[in-house]
This record gives C-alpha cells, structure tokens and sequence, in this order.
C-alpha cells in the first residue's frame, strides 16, 4: 500500500518534472497576441468598431474588452479568422454595423476649395494637397474608412464601390450540376 | 542526330482534330470597317492611351504606349479615325469589358513610315526598347512581352534557346501552318533571338504529329545551327516546362525563371513576328489564328489585331448550324467567349466554335474516389485530388502547401477524372483567392505602415513644437542674467532641449520594428553587422 | 457552366471502373461454383439486393438524387467483395447483417461514396466475424470432400430456412486456413498437416484455383489500368517474405510462402481488397508501404492471432495509417527538389 503510493508518487514527480523542462526547453516564442489580431485587422482605421483604430481594436480584443465582431471591413471572413485565432464561435457582425463593399473615397474636383481637413484627417496619408490647392485622393492607397468625409466643410468627398473589372475579376466557385456532391 | 529525349509525367492523348483546320493555306481577311484594339493585350501594365476619339492613324502607328516595365505598345491595325476610347467586351473568361480604342477604317490602310532596325550593329537595350515600342509579346497565349525575355541579364549568353512549335492542343493548328508556310521568316527571326541572348545552342521542338513543318524547317536551315527536333505527341507536350524537360531534361525549378537553367523558350509565331519587326520594321499587327470547330470552312487565317471575332468567323463561312458556342484557344484551356463582338487580341492562337457532337455538356460529377487518376496524369506531378479537397473546403493554406502553385492549368486532370469532377475549375478558383488575399494583406500592410507613420508623425512635430517654446521660453529668462551666465544657460538648456529630442527620436523612431519575431529581429541584427562591416571597410 | 477543358475521356466514369472491377471478379466466381457448388450466386445475389436495398434507404434519408449514386456500381462492388469473403450457405441475415454494416455503417455514416476511411466490406467482414464466429468458419466444402454439394435450390432453401433435411455436416467444413490453425495447435508437424486431403499442391485443394482465378482477374484490372501494380505487388511480396521469413526460422511450425499467398483472401485482398482507392494510399510510395505493411500484417495475424484469416484485419489496421502514410509520400512536384507534406 505505502509503497504503491511511493511508487505512483514518484512516477507523478519524474513525469511532472520531464514536463516542466520539457515546457522551458521548448517554448515557442510567440507574436504577442495583439500583434497576431492586428494582422487580421484590415487597416482602414476607419474607428467604425468604436476604437479609434485597428491597433486599439486589437489591444482592446486582446484584453476581452471587445467583441471579435465589431469590423465591418473585415467582414464576415475576418470575424471567422479571429474566432479561429481566439478560439472562440464565430459570430455574425454585431452592434448594427453592416458589411460594406470596398471602396474608395473620390474628391469632386469642382467642389474642393482645399482646406486640408480630409487631409488632417485621413489616418493613412492617402490625400494630397496644399492649402488653398485641389486636394486629390491616391486610390491605391485609400482603404475606405470614409473619416475624410465628415470635416469637408462642402461635402465634395464622395464612396465610390470597387468595381470589379478584368485586373480584379476572381474565378468563382465552380458550381455543381448535382445537387450534393458529398 | 538524334537527340535524348525525356519524358515527363503523365499527359493525355485526346483526338487532335488538327486536320480540320490544317489543310487549308493561310487565308487574309479583307479589310474591315471597324477594329476594336484592347490596350490590355498582354501580361503586365496595361498600355497608356496616346490618343483620342478624333484622332486620326496610320497603319502600324503607336496607339498606346508601354506603361512600366512589364508591358508593350499597341498599334493601329489600319489607317482612319479613332471614333471613341472606351470599355468594349473583350476575350476574357470572365466577359468583362475593357477599355478599348475604335478605329473606323478610311479603306485606305495607309501605312506608317515602317524603318528596320540594325540587329546586329544596334546596342542591344537599344534593341530591346525598340521591340518593347513594337508591341511584341509572347504569341504562344502568355503574351509576355518579349523585349523582357531577350534579354541575357548579367549572364549575357545563355545555354539553350528552345522555340515552341510543338502545339499541343487538339484542333490548333496555326503554328503549324506558319512554320510549313514561313519557315525561313521563322528561322531568321530566330536568328535575331540567338544574337540577342547569346544563345549556346538552338531548338526548334515540334511534335511529331506534324512532318510537314519538320520537313518545312528542316528543309530551311541553312547553317545546322538550329537544330529542329521531332517531339512525342503528348498533351501538355508545348507547355513551356514540359518541353524544356523533353529536350533538355531540365526542370524549370518553381518559382524561378527558366533563364535560372540556362534556357529561354518563345513560340515559333513569336520568332516570325520577331522577323516583321526587326526585318521589316513593322510593329506588332496582325497574327494567325485558326478558326475550326462547326465552321463551314475551317482555316487558318492572317488577322489583323482588333478584328472582331464575329467578323473571323464570318470569314470562315460562318458558324454551321447546331453551333453552340465559341472557345477563345483549345479545348484544354480555352475558355468561353461571351461575346463575339470581343476582338482578336495577341493572345488568341484560335477560335473554335463548338458543337455538342464534339463538346457534349459536362456529366453530373460524382465524389472523388481517391482513385488517383488525375496524379497519373499530371504533368507537374501534383495529387490533383488532394488540391481538389483542400479548394473545395476552401483551405487555402493547405493547398498551397501542397504545391498549388505549380498547376498550370492543362486540364488532364479534369479530362481523366472518372467522377467529371471539374478539377481545374476549383484550382483557378483557389488560386484566385489565394491572390486577393495576398493582395489585401499587402494592402493592410502598407495602411498599417502608412497609419503608425502618421502617427509618428503628429508626435514628432509635437515634440518640435513644444521644444521650440521651451528653447523661446529659456531664451527671454537668460534675458536678464549676465551675458556669460546668460550663454551658459542658454547653451545647457538648447543641449538638454536637444538630448530630449535625440531621446525621443530614437525611443519612437524603432516603432515599426517593435515585437517582432526573433527570425526577423535576428535578420535585422544581420543586417545591421553587414551594414557596420561594409562601413568599416569603406573607411 | 463549367471552364475547360471542355472535352473529356471517353468511356470513363465511375460506373465503368466499377463495373470493370466486377467483371474482373467473373472468373473467380465461375471456379467458386465449379468447384464448391451454386451457393456462391445466392450469396452474391442476396448481397448486392440488401446492398442495394440500404444504399437506396440513406441515399432517400440524406436527400440525394438516387439514380447517379446507385449507377456508380460502388455498392455493387462492395456487396460482390463481401459475398466472397463471407462462407457461403450461411443464413440470410448473417449477408444482411453484413451488409448493414457494410453499406450504412463502414461507407454511409462516413458520409458515403469516397469519404470512408475504413474499406466497407472488410469492416462488415470484421463485425461479422467478431459476432458470430461459428458461422463464419463454417464454410462450403469442396465438392471433392463433400457427401453432398447442395444445387442452386437447395441452396437457397439452405441460405433461407436452414435446410432441414440436410445436416451441416455433409456439406462444410473447415477451411484450409483454419485447419492449419487448430493442427498447428495441436502440435502437429508441417509435412503431416499438409498430408491432410484438404490440402492442395499448394495452398487449399479447390481454393487455389479460385485464388489463382483471382490472379487472373487482378491481371485483367492492371491491364486495363483499374488499378497499378504497386498494391498488389507490395501486398504479395509483403505475405511472401513474412511468410518466408517465419517458414525459415521453423520449417515445422509455420508454412511456406506459396501457402500463405494461395489460401484465403491473399490474392482477393491483393488485387481487390487493399487496391480500393478510396481507403488505399494514394501516393506510388505510399502504396507501396501501405500495402506491404497490410501484407505483413496479414501473415502476423494469421500465424499468431486468434483468427485463421488476417487478410481482413491488416487492410483495417492499414486503412488508419493512410492519411500519414500519404502526407510523408507525396511525390516530388516538378520543379522541387524534395516530396512529402508535413
């Protein structure tokens, strides 16, 4: 009887301690958990989760003080990638917001007087221009949040949808002629 | 002379059908009232427009240029007027439109100055940029534009120049023609090839389907520097790879060119236009193309870039009734055409109008069975089923660490699948998504750069603005101390002023490459000690 | 609409491989009934009705169109393995039962044609045997040791009501295999077993031929291009030489390796078992270690395990290992300098 709890104690102890080398030995250096939910992120800056950006988005998830399902520019796809991430259900957007095509934001040449807010107000430097000069948007840069749109004191910003053309047009997904292939 | 051959995993033989369109010459078309000329006709950069609607051209003038590196001009196909630049449908799979340029034809196809170039005396990037303004592209169905090719890079020769006329596809048959018909303007234009690349040895690879152009090339070598080499009919047998590996037993490695083995390969219609162009002078403006299929005369015929495919087909007696559809390319990797007012562009070897005697529908597919015969098949040596169940499920990750990238699409996986499980279908699909994702994290990449830099930004200029207040600040307190305590002061104060700020640079500055993986922290480390010891040496 | 290619093999489909299969199984069946008497058709006809019958059940149950799945022959495949594997004369819901398990258990719960892991057949074979022993080894007897080989009706009144007027004992007996087992048990040296008037030139007297049949019928499906070599070779050559290995240590316990390959289901599984696509791996290398690792283990069974068959059990063991033996087999794509995908 003692010795069998000697014996099962002494097994406990030896596995316990290959355990807690073998977790020191082989730990694997890890991307700190934000740095990993801010790749998933898309960018825009757009704020429209409530953080004023994708960083404080990402800390604020990493601390559980916020839903995975707060960006709409990420879409259902990236909701699906950070429960994936977090171990968590996947969930459908949440808190109203909607998903929204990509697009770009366009200035009306004619209207533009150049006061320079979008451009104090573009998160990424996407728009270029001077004081009392005509501000021009660089599409290729511009990820759409639309925070350029609410300062322009003449609302000559306007979204205008990607559109899909042959550069960007995807192969879909093959459709099947029998009702389940499974 | 008989050469060791290779021979590569897997390939099909499906019926050629090459006779349909193979027995007839090379037919012109008369001149149209109209052409549609795409600006996107190649790989790369769409070329910049040089006109506009109003304007008037000559045959062979410039209508756009090369824009960037990888891309070429476009040229009008006749004289007349630019009547609109505009999106028009275009040869596409996904039917989509295109920015294109119009031009109504003044019948007088009046020709633009057209100057030969000195191959041989000229610099050769001169050359290079003389052949990038004459528009020319690959004409095998890549269409990459093929000033880039010519070039030897740093080596300044090269191993083996191989010249696809092996077309492998069934009902294809317009480099066949062009090689019985102009097998002397082919070898000239190779000839140019070889002096361009400093080409070690020369091979023209043909399958052995068609010994007219054998003996038509054989018969027109002149001085036993090219070699022409008779290949095994086998589908994919003229893909670019796979021929490389028949003559040379080389295997192109993955994600590398073919420059990396010592080989180029062009196709033998990409050698002859190579001939207009240096020989003749004249820029890319027409090519051949097979019309076959349900035609009422089937052919080959010289087309002039722009000309709608309605108008070819109508050439060719028109399409017999029953015809369902036409395929831009072969059966194997064409696709359909949406629309036949869609032009003729560098890239179409062929039109071929479809019946449902020789194209029935697709069955119902079945689940795969495992049973492999799409691996036994697949020229890149791929398991074709696994890729399947991977696209499938959409676990992108997964196919591509299963080589996904090294399909080229031949279609013999779907062709053997006894499940008609459309394979191919679900590979372009993924490989489509794989892109958009890569494009959209490389877009979100640049945002987050762009973002923290402005960051960065708004916090140094802060900085500068409270140090310039803080040094304004210190400046009228020296005011009233003594002249040498006041340059004392003013001296420590501007030096803390600027340790501040030297402080604050360097603890903001690193703030992109904070947390970072210890792989690229240590590549950065490397880089650093590279840099210091190139320092040290400079000195 | 679909992209290209926009032509295909002709005569190639499912259907056809499978029915390539069942025709390649014709000769074996012929010398099956020469030799043992008609009891095999009723099996094999009561086997593919029940396979049919469930194969219809869950394909109505799941909502999937019936006509393509039941024309694929896969079902029909199946039902003829089992048929052949199971004694023949045996109740009728001992092949019902089998069945089950075969079509709704091994292939359908799997979420059927193509996503079982585990070949149907030799999992019906296992559930059976492991549930009711005593009619498993109660096989035809040849004609040649028979009192009395039961006619085709005779046969079914057997299969139906248990015959009655016939006793079990004049019409089965043991097989080869079995035989082997329980005189091995007994201490009884190789050269006095193999006198036994059971026992053929090589393998069982009459089963051999059938096996040989088998052979023949696997040569007609390698030639045709059903299957490729490697299965089967690496599945013989892996009997053979455990076989020949154990028989090397002690010729008077364990028989030779021409034994091993002509009794049981050592050609059938060679050609037909282990070569199903679906639970087989499919790399060239990985064939062949799954098949020689199958063929191993069938030797090791038999000569240590408590059934005289292991054909059935290795094909099982080896169907779990197929995933990792295809991930470390993958063949060098084109253009790369090293397979496997871990």
């Amino acid at each position: 009887m003692f010795s069998a709890i000697l014996v099962m104690a002494g097994i406990g102890l030896v596995l316990g301690g290959v355990l807690g080398w073998a977790s020191i030995k082989y730990r694997v250096a890890d991307d700190p958990l934000v740095e990993k939910i801010d790749a998933i992120l898309p960018q825009t800056q757009c704020g429209q989760c409530g953080f004023p950006g994708c960083k404080p988005y990402a800390e604020a998830i990493a601390k559980g003080d916020a839903d995975i399902n707060l960006c709409p520019p990420g879409g259902e796809e990236g909701t699906k990638r950070l429960a994936e991430l977090l171990g968590v259900e996947a969930k459908p957007l949440g808190g109203g917001l909607e998903p929204k095509p990509k697009s770009v934001a366009v200035i009306d040449d004619h209207t533009c007087i150049g006061c320079t807010l979008c451009i104090q107000a573009c998160p990424v430097d996407a728009i270029v221009g001077a004081a009392k000069q005509l501000h021009v948007i660089v599409a290729s840069q511009c990820t759409g949040c639309e925070l350029c749109l609410p300062p322009c004191p003449v609302d000559c910003i306007h979204m205008e949808v990607v559109k899909e053309d042959v550069a960007n047009w995807k192969w879909r997904y093959p459709i099947h002629t029998m009702r389940r292939v499974a | 002379m008989n050469r060791k051959l290779y021979s590569f995993n897997g390939g099909i033989h499906p019926e050629g059908h090459k006779d349909v369109s193979s027995t007839t010459a090379i037919r012109s078309m008369p001149l149209l009232a109209r052409y549609v000329v795409p600006l996107r006709q190649h790989i790369g950069t769409p070329a910049r427009i040089l006109v506009r609607a109003g304007d008037t051209v000559l045959r062979g003038q410039p209508i756009a240029a090369a824009e960037g590196y990888v891309s070429t001009a476009v040229h009008a196909p006749t004289s007349g007027r630019v009547i609109a630049v505009e999106a028009r449908p275009v040869p596409h799979p996904s039917g989509l439109y295109d920015l294109c340029v119009v031009i109504e034809s003044d019948g007088l196809d009046q020709a633009a100055e057209f100057l030969p170039m000195d191959w041989k005396a000229l610099d050769p990037s001169a050359l290079r940029n003389r052949l990038r303004d004459a528009g020319l592209a690959g004409l095998g169905g890549a269409v990459f534009p093929s000033y880039i090719k010519l070039n030897p890079g740093a080596a300044r020769s090269l191993d083996t120049l191989i010249l696809n006329g092996a077309e492998c596809e069934p009902w294809i048959t317009c480099d066949d023609r062009l090689m019985r018909e102009r097998a002397g303007e082919i070898l000239q234009g190779v000839a140019v090839m070889r002096h361009m690349l400093g080409a070690r040895q020369v091979l023209i690879g043909i399958e052995d389907n068609k010994p007219e152009a054998l003996a038509a090339l054989r018969a027109a070598v002149v001085d036993g520097e090219v070699e022409i080499v008779a290949v095994p009919t086998v589908y994919p047998g003229g893909a670019g790879k796979q021929l490389t590996y028949t003559l040379t037993g080389r295997e192109n490695p993955a994600g590398a060119r073919s420059t990396d083995i010592g080989v180029q390969v062009f196709n033998v219609g990409t050698a002859h236009a190579l001939y207009r162009a240096v020989i003749l002078g004249e820029p890319l403006l027409s090519r051949i193309v097979t019309v076959t299929g349900h035609v009422a005369r089937p052919g080959n015929f010289e087309v002039r870039l722009g000309t709608p495919v309605r108008d070819l087909i109508d050439a060719a007696g028109g399409a017999l009734a029953g015809a369902s559809g036409e395929v831009v390319g072969g059966p194997m990797m064409g696709f359909d055409l949406e629309d036949r007012s869609a032009p003729i562009t560098k890239a179409v070897n062929c039109i071929l109008v479809k019946d449902r005697a020789h194209f029935p529908e697709r069955p119902p597919a079945l689940p795969c069975i495992r049973c492999g015969a799409c691996a036994r098949a697949c020229p890149a040596r791929l398991q074709p089923f696994e890729l399947y169940w991977f696209s499938r499920a959409k676990d992108f990750g997964k196919a591509q660490a299963y080589d996904l990238f090294d399909c080229i699409e031949c279609g013999c996986c779907s062709f053997v699948c006894p499940s008609h499980i459309p394979l191919v279908d679900f590979f372009r699909f993924a490989k489509s998504e794989i892109w958009e994702r890569e494009q959209h994290k490389s877009g979100a990449d640049q945002a987050r750069a762009r973002h923290e830099f402005k960051e960065f930004r708004l916090e140094r200029e802060k900085q500068e603005k409270s140090e310039k207040l803080a040094a304004k600040v210190a400046e009228n307190r020296a005011k009233d101390a003594p002249a040498d305590l006041q340059a004392q002061a003013k001296h420590a104060i501007l030096q803390a002023a600027m340790e501040r700020a030297m402080k604050t640079r360097e603890g903001i500055a690193p703030r992109n490459t904070e947390h970072l993986p210890p792989a690229v922290e240590q590549e950065i480390a490397a880089i650093e000690a590279r840099r210091h010891a190139a320092e040290a040496t400079d000195h | 609409m679909n992209g290209s290619p926009y032509i295909l093999s002709e005569r190639n489909s499912v259907t056809v491989v499978m029915l390539k299969v069942l025709a390649a199984l014709v000769p074996g069946i012929i010398a099956h009934t020469w030799l043992f008497g008609p009891g095999i058709l009723v099996s094999l006809l009561l086997c593919g009705a029940f396979a049919i019958g469930f194969e219809a059940f869950i394909l109505l149950m799941r909502g999937i169109p019936l006509k393509p799945f039941l024309s694929d022959g896969s079902v029909l495949v199946t039902a003829a393995l089992l048929a052949l594997a199971l004694p023949t004369l045996a109740p009728w819901w001992l092949y019902l039962t089998g069945m089950f398990f075969a079509v709704v258990i091994a292939k359908q719960l799997y979420g059927g044609l193509g996503q079982n892991l585990f070949n149907p057949a030799m999992v019906a074979y296992a559930a059976l045997i492991v549930s009711f022993p005593v009619y498993m080894t109660q096989w035809a007897a040849p004609q040649y040791l028979a009192n009395h080989t039961p006619t085709l009706l005779e046969a079914f009144d057997l299969v139906f009501s248990g015959g009655g007027s016939i006793s079990p004992d004049a019409y089965t007996s043991a097989t080869v295999l079995d035989t082997w087992k329980t005189q091995a048990r007994l201490g009884k040296a190789v050269a006095e077993i193999r006198g036994l008037p059971i026992f053929g030139w090589a393998g069982g007297r009459g089963s051999e031929i059938v096996a040989l049949m088998y052979l023949g019928g696997g040569l007609l499906l390698l030639w045709n291009r059903v299957i490729t070599w490697h299965i089967p070779v690496a599945f013989l050559v892996g009997i053979a030489a455990t076989a020949g290995v154990l028989h090397g240590i002690e010729p008077t316990r364990h028989a030779d390796a021409l034994f091993h390959l002509l009794s049981g289901a050592a050609l059938l599984g060679a050609f037909f078992i282990a070569t199903d696509p679906v639970t087989a791996a499919s790399t060239p290398r990985g064939k062949l270690i799954y098949a020689a690792l199958a063929g191993f283990l069938t030797v090791i069974i038999r000569t240590f395990g408590g059934y005289p068959d292991g054909v059935a059990f290795a094909i099982l063991l080896t169907n779990v290992a197929v995933p990792f033996i295809d991930a470390y087999t993958q063949p060098r794509v084109f253009g790369h300098r090293n397979g496997g995908k871990t």
